[in-house]
């Protein structure tokens, strides 16, 4: 087990390697650089702005720079802020979208595995249709429409909550919301078959004929056994909530780091969209890492070798 | 002779019980409501795309000012006036007409996407899981490394990477979605038929043929990949509301499939903005996204359910 972890853990440097590498070749690839503007900059603007930025370079030996100060957890000057340095600018947004993906997290957990239960329990029954119904609506909406509804029926119409902004608790409720609907979806669809397939195991008709009360058979024997192969998704959950954070963050003016992923890539910051490629990358590489932990941890059929 | 006898017999029932395992499969498919009605959506959803333009009243980009200007500059609502059955856009632009050119949009992303996610994922699984070693291991360290690119962010990279450039102007840069999508997508093709091919080689049929001397190639092409079809079908159909999704994302941010061509995110993105007082702007298109993806799904989970009996309820 600590053998698998050390070598996952270690797994996880070159695959930053070659995703910094890819992101830095499609950058370069093609025409147009980070002083493009309006008007045109003068050729001797531009050639000292390349030379303070170590731009003139060869590009072999720019990324190489680059990737030796990402090791010291340096990720080098914005070209778009000239007096803030890229760590800065990542302080300020990394809080705040993990808060958001966190609390995504939570809301949808909290709500689609109650409902996948409910459903499963009450099987072709009314519980049942009706969690089927929401999972649907969950499915099919994606989360810019989502958000769109919300804002019209809470923020517009009943006046709830603030359409933009992340100012505090009622600025929080919409864009979680938005963002974890589809999470809800596919959580309580899984924990749903999970449950059903566990209803037909020789240990639930046991546990029944021996006379244990329903709810106990339910708690103790099948809503555990049950949620072990739900943990599996929950991976590409994760790397769900990152990319579905880039269109929630720029909906409602959320000033995370997708939000300041879009706004570089309009500019062409080099150094801004290298860091935060390189950091999702790595949120969804670990996270993947820590549920297959958590699962082998869970469930000690498994065995990594 | 008597060898030729056998080999006939065997081929025979071969081929008789493969057609009954795609039989029993369509039966089960047929008995569940919810795919069969996903199959419906995802027919209509086909013909919309196939015959839009024929179907279409008008041309998708083109402006109706007359109407508009006879309406007080207002766009239409839809069946006000039935030369716009579904209304227009304050341009005046026929909003049936750029639905049904965002099907074709749609339509081909799903399918084009599934074609590139075939094209890489099948021989790149064939080979690491038939070959196994260390072209395995090479091969898979490669395909981890794309699991790891966060997808939207990878798709998003490329299309602002080529935007400006022929290829990503080729075919109002559908072309350039299609390749993006692509490329993160073929992933979990080429991990299940590495993982089928993985499990299916140590099988007695493959020792037979070996046994009988079939090449390599044909066993892979001819015993292997047609008995690792099933689960490929049905990621494959799983994988298209994914591609339609991230299309229309792509598009309702402004980086996907260029004007004047209408993709369901554009016309939602346009329409996002008079959402009080032209509703319909945004209800339409995000209505086919909902049926598209709901049809996919529900169809992807009865194949699955059919094809794969052990994996009955499982969602």
């Amino acid at each position: 087990m600590v053998g698998f972890i050390v070598r996952r853990v270690l797994w996880l440097i070159p695959v930053l390697f070659v995703v910094s590498l890819i992101t830095f070749a499609l950058m370069h690839a093609v025409p147009g650089g980070p002083w493009d503007r309006e008007k045109p900059l003068n050729a001797g603007t531009v050639q000292r702005l390349n030379e303070i930025y170590g731009l003139n370079k060869p590009v072999w030996l720019q990324y190489l720079s680059w990737f030796g100060g990402m090791l010291q957890l340096d990720f080098g000057p914005s070209y778009q802020y000239r007096n803030r340095g890229v760590n800065d600018i990542l302080r300020t947004g990394w809080p705040i979208t993990v808060q958001l993906g966190l609390m995504t997290f939570a809301v949808a957990i909290l709500a689609g595995i109650p409902l996948g239960i409910v459903a499963a329990l009450g099987h072709n029954r009314m519980p049942d249709y009706i969690a089927t119904a929401i999972s649907m609506v969950g499915i099919a909406t994606p989360s810019f429409v989502l958000a769109i509804l919300l804002i019209i029926v809470f923020s517009v119409g009943l006046n709830w909550f603030p359409s933009r902004g992340w100012k505090g608790p009622e600025t929080w409720v919409l864009p979680v919301v938005a963002l974890a609907g589809y999470q809800i979806a596919q959580i309580a669809r899984y924990t749903r078959a999970s449950m059903l397939e566990v209803t037909r195991k020789d240990y639930v008709r046991t546990a029944h004929s021996k006379g244990i009360r329903d709810t106990a058979v339910v708690v103790r024997h099948m809503i555990r056994n049950a949620l072990i192969p739900v943990i599996t998704i929950l991976g590409p959950i994760f790397a769900f909530l990152v990319t579905g954070s880039f269109i929630i963050e720029n909906f409602f003016g959320i000033p995370g780091i997708g939000r300041l992923y879009i706004i570089a890539i309009g500019v062409r910051d080099y150094s801004m969209i290298m860091a935060t490629t390189v950091i999702y990358a790595f949120a969804v590489a670990f996270l993947n890492l820590v549920v297959d932990v958590l699962y082998a941890y869970i469930d000690p059929r498994i065995r990594y070798s | 002779m008597a060898t030729q006898t056998r080999t006939l017999t065997g081929a025979g029932a071969a081929a008789r019980r493969s057609e009954g395992v795609w039989r029993d499969a369509f039966g089960r498919l047929r008995k569940n409501k919810l795919a069969i009605a996903g199959a419906f959506g995802v027919l209509f959803l086909l013909f919309c795309g196939l015959f839009g333009p024929i179907l279409a009243p008008w041309p998708y980009q083109a402006q109706d000012l007359q109407a508009i200007a006879a309406n007080g500059n207002e766009p239409l609502a839809p069946f006000q006036n039935m030369s716009h059955p579904l209304g227009t856009d304050q341009l005046g632009r026929d909003i049936m007409s750029r639905l049904l050119d965002g099907a074709q949009v749609s339509m081909t992303v799903a399918f084009v996407v599934q074609l590139v996610v075939l094209f890489i994922g099948i021989p790149v699984g064939a080979i690491a899981g038939w070959l196994g070693g260390r072209t395995d291991t090479y091969l898979m360290r490669i395909t981890d490394v794309f699991y790891a690119f966060p997808d939207l962010l990878f798709i998003i990279l490329m299309s602002v990477a080529f935007r400006e450039t022929a290829f990503g102007r080729a075919l109002n840069g559908v072309l350039l979605v299609f390749v993006a999508i692509g490329l993160t997508a073929w992933v979990t093709v080429a991990r299940l038929i590495r993982g089928q091919l993985l499990s299916l080689k140590e099988t007695e049929f493959v020792e037979a043929a070996r046994a009988i001397g079939v090449s390599d190639r044909n066993i892979v092409t001819r015993h292997l990949l047609p008995n690792a079809i099933g689960p490929v079908i049905v990621a494959i159909t799983l994988g298209i509301p994914t591609a339609i999704l991230a299309e229309a994302t792509l598009a309702y941010i402004g980086i996907g499939v260029q004007p004047p061509r209408a993709s369901w995110g554009t016309l939602i993105a346009e329409g996002q903005g008079f959402i009080r007082s032209y509703p319909w702007l945004t209800y339409l298109p995000g209505f086919f996204i909902a049926l598209s993806l709901i049809s996919f799904t529900f169809l992807g989970d009865g194949l699955r359910d059919a094809l794969d009996p052990k994996l009955k309820g499982k969602q």
